[in-house]
């Protein structure tokens, strides 16, 4: 019943979105005639995009519109990505509520009010606009809620097992997901922070665990894994800056004073680790932003590089190879999507760990 | 550059779902999945201890039985014991009494016949004064029809008087 009722869902959801699919224009240049740039096509993937680019049919893109949210001086101005059709270099000017838009490079100008096209430096910056708060739903937001949405139902189905059975024996989908959440408490919370205080921070544990181990998973799937999400930046410091503001707000007394006056070691020795302890406060959360990110956009590079040796070598014959190595990566990647899950959920507790840890002189 | 500046736009999108995610999850699912967890956990220990609680139990009641039995054969050796000496001491009242009774009777009866035999004594004597009398009255009758003779019988019965 979860099941299928998890595909319904899914399945109404990529319909929906696609009805949003915004008809090609005429593109002034025939793709076929672009020389193939290996670190544009990987970069195009791995970064966020303001639409949800599924494949190129005879030439024209098939794209999944989003919305665009721009926060301007003159307030909230909002509209869908297929109003640039797909044009990504600062020539399709879109007019909204009086002020003048170009997407260039994936991000939004709004062109300066007497500006009728967009002028461009020699580093190819735009002289003659400005860059608004862009809020839109990209293609990211739209897989990270699509990956809540799997979440939600997968978990709350879980829930309602417990509610149905009396005995609370985990059946269908519980005796599934019950291990891994078992697996949170007793091989990451328990050990990391402590039989007697492990409780407060279990949900986010587990949230967290499971939030990045889906978005890996939905990164891997080859139509869609454009949307990288647990492989930008600003997902994993969201993230980091959580977990940071968990160790700071439960660090106790014992936590602080190992980090401005540690005790045990001789005065000058203090003096000199309080600046490190300090520094170490910010670069735990910072590495963890940096190793989830890291990792995952790095796998992607890998199988995308080796997806591109075929069209650099332009012959067939390396694909065979290509794949094979994908193929390779691909797997290891699957492993490393649980790993980089665990890996930082296993950080995050042992950081709170550190921080309600008593003192024990 | 773009790769590791963080967007502003993804950074807000993500704080909002990943709270939302976080709220609704902790209501919804960590709470009742952990909570179903830890009582069945609880319920697993309770069943294990009242298992063990059993066990000892019944060893103990094994125990109780095990004592039970052993003073039972102690007190059932004890009033063996009791009714062999009983018997012991009645067959040896039993044989003092009779050993006293016969001592008794065998007294009484030799006492009977130390009396009788007295009286057959006395009685004898009697008989033989009277048949001794009897007889020297006849002696006498005979002899004294020749005096010779009564002297000779007086003689020979002095003679045999003096025997006796």
């Amino acid at each position: 019943m979860t099941l299928s009722t998890f595909k319904n869902v899914f399945f109404s959801a990529v319909f929906i979105a696609t009805t949003f699919v915004g008809h090609a224009s005429e593109n002034p240049e025939n793709e076929n005639d672009k020389e193939f740039n290996a670190k544009e096509m990987i970069m195009h993937h791995v970064k966020d995009a303001h639409e949800f680019h599924v494949v190129d049919w005879n030439g024209k893109p098939i794209t999944i519109a989003l919305p665009i949210i721009l926060w301007t001086d003159q307030g909230l101005t909002t509209f869908m990505s297929s109003e640039f059709h797909h044009d990504d270099s600062g020539s399709h000017i879109v007019e909204k509520d009086g002020m003048k838009f170009v997407k260039f490079h994936e991000k939004i100008y709004q062109l300066d009010v007497d500006a009728q096209e967009v002028s461009f430096d020699a580093e190819h910056h735009p002289t003659n606009a400005s860059l608004p708060t862009d809020l839109s739903i990209t293609r990211n937001v739209f897989m990270m809620w699509i990956s809540v949405i799997t979440l939600l139902l997968v978990f709350i189905s879980t829930a309602r097992v417990y509610k149905k059975s009396n005995n609370k024996v985990p059946t269908g989908i519980a005796g599934f997901m019950e291990p891994l959440i078992v697996f949170v408490r007793d091989e990451i919370a328990k050990p990391m922070i402590g039989e007697h205080k492990y409780k407060k921070y279990m949900p986010y544990l587990l949230t967290v665990f499971f939030f990045i181990w889906i978005n890996n998973i939905f990164g891997l799937i080859p139509i869609i894994n454009g949307a990288n999400v647990s492989g930008n930046i600003a997902f994993t410091l969201t993230l980091a800056v959580f977990t940071f503001i968990i160790t700071t707000i439960s660090g106790n007394k014992n936590y602080w004073k190992h980090i401005f006056w540690m005790p045990g070691v001789p005065v000058p020795m203090k003096i000199f680790l309080m600046p490190i302890e300090i520094v170490g406060m910010f670069v735990k959360p910072i590495s963890l932003m940096i190793r989830l990110f890291a990792n995952i956009t790095a796998g992607h590079i890998i199988i995308l590089a080796l997806m591109s040796l075929i069209f650099i070598f332009e012959t067939i014959a390396v694909a065979p190879v290509s794949v094979a190595f994908a193929l390779f990566i691909g797997l290891i990647e699957i492993v490393v999507t649980a790993i980089q899950a665990y890996i930082f959920t296993v950080l995050s507790a042992l950081y709170i760990g550190m921080a309600t840890e008593e003192a024990h002189h | 550059m773009d790769l590791i500046t963080p967007g502003l736009g993804l950074v807000f999108w993500t704080v909002i779902t990943f709270l939302f995610l976080l709220i609704i999850l902790k209501k919804f699912a960590w709470k009742p999945i952990l909570g179903a967890v830890s009582d069945r956990e609880e319920g697993i220990k309770k069943a294990l201890a009242s298992a063990e609680n059993a066990r000892k139990e019944m060893e103990n009641l094994h125990a109780d039985n095990e004592r039970i039995l052993k003073e039972a054969r102690a007190e059932r050796e004890a009033l063996l014991k009791e009714a062999r000496d009983i018997k012991v001491k009645m067959i040896d009242d039993a044989k003092d009494e009779a050993q006293a009774q016969a001592n008794k009777i065998i007294e009484q009866a030799q006492a009977a016949i130390e009396s009788e035999k007295k009286a057959a004594m006395a009685e004898l004597k009697n008989h033989v004064a009277g048949l001794s009398i009897e007889i020297a009255e006849k002696v006498v009758r005979a002899e004294l029809s020749n005096k010779d003779k009564q002297i000779q019988l007086v003689e020979s019965m002095l003679g045999e008087a003096k025997l006796n």
